[in-house]
């Protein structure tokens, strides 16, 4: 899966865009990797973390659990992206845990070795505040979801819309379909949909989501 | 039929992070695109857990679902 640690691959991590190849090579010094298995967890929320990880190989999903067992996914990191950068940064626990879905290849980095990196490279600040940045803005977006924006209702909206009754061809759709319509992300759908079935609305089943309280539904979806 | 997950080989780009998701390793690739493969003995996504959709940067993976209302006369 690995071939030691890869230049290439250091360059191509947003923190270190734009960095020359003696700065790179001295990042590579501080680097190590780490490999996991599907389903591993790698970072506990509560727990202290001194490490920052990118993800080089695979998908890492950041996620919060509710008391009652809910999650909700923060983000998904793809190659490039890191995770336990507040934490590392803060020096407080994780806000959140974080586990590996599919087999994953990380690049780590200390945070006494990360934070002499920084003050080594000015260019490395400016990069850490980018990604940072980016990330204030997918949260904000995420919590104005969250707060302000009835995404049940509008889910329920679409499901009355498209809902067949086995007798007319009726389009199918995707939760990312579902998503652009209501102008909402594609992991509040998912967990719209969740909502629903424990409100006993709909069922779902497989590839089919079944309307089990047609009346109910349309309440929740503001139809009267 | 849309008992897999269906793949628009125009926006793959061959990441491959499907592949790595995906629980009933039916995904894989052929040509440089992301490919489902059914397996005799599958019966398809088990779950229908809709992953290879979520993590995919390209939007290029579909697991589509019918919406349909249960009608009263076929309730159990």
């Amino acid at each position: 899966m690995s071939m030691g640690i890869q230049l290439d691959l250091i360059k191509s991590i947003p923190y270190f865009t734009g960095l020359e190849q003696p700065e790179l090579e001295n990042i590579k010094k501080h680097v190590f990797e780490k490999k996991a298995v599907r389903g591993e967890i790698l970072a506990f929320e509560g727990e202290p973390a001194d490490t920052l990880f990118f993800v080089v190989e695979g998908v890492v999903k950041v996620f919060k659990t509710s008391a009652d067992g809910k999650e909700q996914i923060l983000q998904i990191i793809r190659p490039g992206d890191s995770f336990n950068d507040v934490p590392v940064f803060t020096g407080d626990v994780s806000l959140a845990s974080a586990e590996a879905m599919s087999d994953v290849l990380l690049y780590s980095l200390k945070k006494n070795d990360l934070t002499a990196i920084i003050g080594e490279n000015p260019r490395v600040s400016l990069n850490v505040i980018h990604v940072l940045s980016e990330r204030v803005q997918r949260l904000v977006s995420l919590v104005e979801d969250l707060s302000f924006r009835h995404v049940t209702g509008r889910v329920a909206k679409v499901l009355l819309e498209y809902a067949g009754d086995g007798a007319d061809e009726k389009p199918r759709l995707t939760q990312q379909e579902m998503a652009a319509m209501i102008g909402t992300a594609r992991e509040m759908v998912g967990r719209s949909l969740k909502t629903l079935e424990e409100e006993g609305t709909i069922r779902m089943e497989r590839n089919r989501v079944i309307i089990t309280d047609q009346e109910t539904l349309r309440e929740v979806a503001g139809i009267t | 039929m849309f008992d897999f997950p269906q793949v628009d080989a125009g926006k793959c780009d061959g990441c491959g992070l499907c592949i790595g998701v995906c629980g009933c390793r039916i995904i894989s690739l052929v040509n440089g695109k992301a490919t489902v493969t059914p397996k005799n003995h599958c019966t398809g996504c088990h779950q229908w857990c809709t992953l290879c959709e979520d993590i995919c940067p390209n939007k290029a993976i579909y697991c589509s679902f019918d919406v349909v209302i249960e009608q009263k006369t076929d309730s159990k």
